[in-house]
C-alpha cells in the first residue's frame, strides 16, 4: 500500500511535468511546422516566462496576473524581435546555419539574463495557496491543478486557431508546402513571424505556471527546452495530441525514475528516452514513417 | 601541394619559437590551452565543417578522455602513458558504436542526438561519486614523464601539448586533402550525390567521427595532466557550444581556422577579465552575427577584407587549408 501510495504520488507530480513538457514541445513544434526550424532557444523563452513574472511581482509590485502577462508579452516581443533580426536576415540558410544562430541567440539571452538579475535560483508564490489536497492516498498541490488547467487551454486554443481562424489555416498551409502557400497568396514570411511569435508565448506561459513548483533561475531553459523537445520527437512534431501524450509519457517516465531508482540520474533518464526514441523511432510514437525526398 | 607544406612547416617553427621570449611565464600557460583548444576544434571542424555533420558534444569526448586518465592514473595506478593509450582507444571505439545509430540522423535531429549523449555523459561525471569525486572533482592526477623529465612548469607542458597538436594538425591536413577528405566534402554538398558516385557516405561520416572523438580524448587526457584537477564544469554543455563558437569564428572547413578560432577564443576571455561569466553573451553575439555576415569565418573574411583596402596589390594568400 505504502508503495503504490508512493506511485499514485509519482505519477502525478510527473504528469504535472509532462503537461510542461507537453507545451514545451508544442512550442517547439509550432515553429517547426512553419519554418522547418528546431529552435535551440526555445528553452529560453520558457526561462524568460518565469524569470519576468518574478520580477515584475518582486521589482515592480505588479499584481500576479498583471505580472504574469507582462511577462509572456515581454517573451513574445522577444520572440519577435529574435525572429527579425537573427532568423530573417538568412536568405536560403542551411539547417546547419539556424542551428548556430539559434544556439547564438539561445546563449546570449541567458547570458543577458545573467547579466540583469544575477545567477540566483527565486521562487515565484503558488498562485493559489499550497495547502495540499489528498486524492487517492496521494497528495496534489493547488500549482498541480493550475498547470493541468491552463495546459487544456492551451492545447483547446491552438486547436481552435489552427483549424479555425484564417491565420492558422494560413500557417498550417505553409507547414504543407510554402511555395504552394505562396502561390495562394499567403505571406510566409508573416506566417514565419506569427509562429515565433505564437511559440514564444506558450512557451513563456510553460515557464510561468511551471515557477511555483521547480523554481527558476538563468539556466533553467536548456533542460527544460530539451525536455520539451523530447516531447515533441515522441510525437513525431505534430503540433497536435501526439506531443501532448509525449509529454505526459516522458514527465511519468521519469517521475518514476527519479523515485524508484535515483534522483540524480533524472535527468539522463530523459535523454536517454531521447535517444532511443530518435534510434528506433524518428518519425515518432504514433506516426507512420514516411519515405524521405531528395 | 608544396606551398601547403611550406607553410605547415612555417605554422610549425613559429609555435615551438613563441615561448622562447615569453620565457614561462602566463602568457606561456594560456597557450598551452590554446595548442588543445586547437585541436578539439579541429576535431570539430573536420566533422561539421569538412563532413557536414553537427556535433554538440564534443566537450564529453574531451572530458572522457580527462576522466579515463585521471581515474586510471590515482585510482589505478596506471601508467599515464599507457593510460591515454587505452582511454583513447576506448573513447574512440565508443565513438565508433554510438556513431552508426546517431550519424544516421540529420540536421536538427543529429544536433540534438549529440546533444544528448554530452548531457548524458556529463551526468555520468558527476553522479558516478567513488570513481570521478562527483561536482568537487578529481584531484591529484600526476604530471606527465619520460624517464627523468616530468612535465611540471609551463614551458615543458607548452611542448608536450603543441607537439601533440602539431602532429594532428599535420594528420588533418593531409586527411581533408586526400582520398578521404574529398569524400567528407561530397558528403557535404550532397550525401545522395556522394553515395551515387560511391563514396560509403555511412561508414565515412562514422570514421570521421570517431576520429574526432579520439583527437578530444587524446587532449582531454593531456589536459587532466597539465591541470592535475578536472571537475565536471569542464566538460559540459557550454564547453561544446564555445567549440562550435571557434570554428564558426575561425572558419568552418578550414585547418588553420579553427586554430585561428581557438587562438581568439582562448586568448579573448584572457584579456576581457572583467567578462568572467558574462562571455557567453560575447560568444552568442559572434555566433549570430559571424554566421549571418562571415559564414567562411575569418580565414575567408580577412583576405576579403585585405583584397578591398589594397585593391592595387594582389592578395595571394589562399584561404583553402
Amino acid at each position: 500500500m505504502e508503495l503504490l501510495n508512493q506511485v499514485t504520488q509519482f505519477v502525478i507530480s510527473g504528469l504535472a511535468t509532462g503537461s510542461i513538457y507537453a507545451l514545451i514541445g508544442l512550442s517547439f513544434a509550432i515553429i517547426f511546422n512553419s519554418t522547418g526550424i528546431i529552435n535551440f532557444a526555445q528553452g529560453e523563452f520558457v526561462m524568460l516566462g518565469g524569470v519576468l513574472t518574478i520580477f515584475s511581482l518582486n521589482v515592480l509590485h505588479l499584481p500576479l496576473i498583471a505580472a504574469i502577462l507582462v511577462a509572456v508579452a515581454v517573451t513574445t516581443v522577444i520572440g519577435l524581435v529574435f525572429e527579425r533580426l537573427a532568423i530573417r536576415p538568412l536568405k536560403n540558410a542551411t539547417p546547419l546555419m539556424l542551428i548556430i544562430i539559434t544556439i547564438g541567440a539561445s546563449i546570449l539571452i541567458r547570458g543577458l539574463v545573467m547579466l540583469l538579475w544575477g545567477k540566483d535560483t527565486q521562487a515565484l508564490p503558488a498562485f493559489s495557496g499550497t495547502d495540499p489536497i489528498s486524492v487517492a492516498g496521494a497528495t496534489l498541490l493547488p500549482q498541480h491543478l493550475w498547470i493541468f488547467g491552463v495546459t487544456v487551454l492551451v492545447i483547446i486554443g491552438c486547436r481552435l486557431f489552427f483549424n479555425h481562424t484564417i491565420s492558422g489555416k494560413a500557417m498550417r498551409a505553409c507547414s504543407f508546402n510554402r511555395r504552394a502557400a505562396n502561390l495562394v497568396g499567403i505571406s510566409v514570411g508573416r506566417m514565419v513571424l506569427f509562429s515565433f511569435v505564437i511559440s514564444a508565448a506558450v512557451g513563456a506561459l510553460a515557464g510561468v505556471i511551471i515557477a511555483p513548483l521547480t523554481m527558476t533561475a538563468y539556466d533553467v531553459g536548456v533542460m527544460l527546452g530539451l525536455k520539451g523537445f523530447c516531447a515533441a520527437i515522441m510525437g513525431g512534431m505534430g503540433s497536435g495530441l501526439g506531443t501532448v501524450l509525449g509529454g505526459l509519457i516522458l514527465g511519468t517516465l521519469e517521475s518514476l525514475g527519479a523515485g524508484l531508482i535515483s534522483s540524480g540520474y533524472k535527468d539522463a533518464i530523459a535523454f536517454f528516452i531521447l535517444l532511443l526514441i530518435l534510434f528506433i523511432r524518428p518519425q515518432g510514437l504514433f506516426k507512420k514513417g514516411e519515405t524521405e525526398r531528395v | 601541394m608544396k606551398s601547403d607544406r611550406i607553410k605547415f612547416l612555417v605554422f610549425a617553427l613559429v609555435v615551438l619559437l613563441i615561448p622562447l621570449p615569453l620565457s614561462g611565464g602566463y602568457l606561456t600557460n594560456v597557450l598551452i590551452f590554446v595548442g588543445i583548444n586547437s585541436v578539439l576544434a579541429l576535431g570539430l571542424n573536420l566533422l561539421l565543417g569538412y563532413a557536414g555533420q553537427i556535433s554538440l558534444g564534443q566537450a564529453a569526448f574531451f572530458g572522457l578522455g580527462a576522466y579515463g586518465s585521471g581515474v586510471l592514473t590515482t585510482a589505478y595506478g596506471l601508467n599515464p602513458w599507457l593510460a591515454m593509450v587505452v582511454v583513447a582507444v576506448c573513447v574512440a571505439l565508443f565513438a565508433f558504436a554510438i556513431g552508426f545509430p546517431v550519424l544516421r540522423l540529420k540536421g536538427h535531429y543529429l544536433a540534438m542526438a549529440t546533444l544528448g549523449v554530452g548531457v548524458i555523459v556529463n551526468i555520468a561525471f558527476n553522479e558516478t561519486v567513488e570513481l570521478t569525486g562527483g561536482p568537487s572533482g578529481l584531484s591529484g592526477i600526476p604530471n606527465l614523464s619520460i624517464g627523468s623529465l616530468t612535465f611540471d612548469s609551463d614551458l615543458k607542458n607548452y611542448y608536450l601539448v603543441w607537439v601533440f597538436a602539431l602532429g594532428m594538425i599535420l594528420l588533418s591536413l593531409n586527411l581533408v586533402n586526400s582520398r578521404f577528405g574529398r569524400g567528407l566534402r561530397a558528403i557535404h554538398d550532397s550525401e545522395v550525390a556522394a553515395r551515387v558516385m560511391g563514396v560509403n557516405a555511412r561508414l565515412m561520416k562514422v570514421q570521421v567521427f570517431t576520429l574526432s572523438a579520439f583527437m578530444s580524448a587524446i587532449m582531454g587526457s593531456l589536459y587532466c595532466h597539465v591541470m592535475t584537477f578536472i571537475s565536471p564544469n569542464s566538460f559540459g554543455f557550454h564547453f561544446s557550444v564555445e567549440i562550435l563558437t571557434m570554428i564558426v569564428i575561425g572558419g568552418l572547413g578550414s585547418v588553420y581556422g579553427s586554430i585561428l578560432g581557438a587562438l581568439l577564443l582562448t586568448l579573448l576571455p584572457e584579456m576581457l577579465r572583467t567578462f568572467q561569466d558574462y562571455d557567453i553573451i560575447v560568444y552568442g553575439l559572434l555566433l549570430i552575427t559571424m554566421t549571418i555576415y562571415l559564414p567562411g569565418g575569418l580565414v575567408e573574411g580577412i583576405p576579403a577584407l585585405l583584397r578591398r583596402l589594397v585593391p592595387a596589390k594582389k592578395v595571394t594568400e589562399g584561404s583553402d587549408a
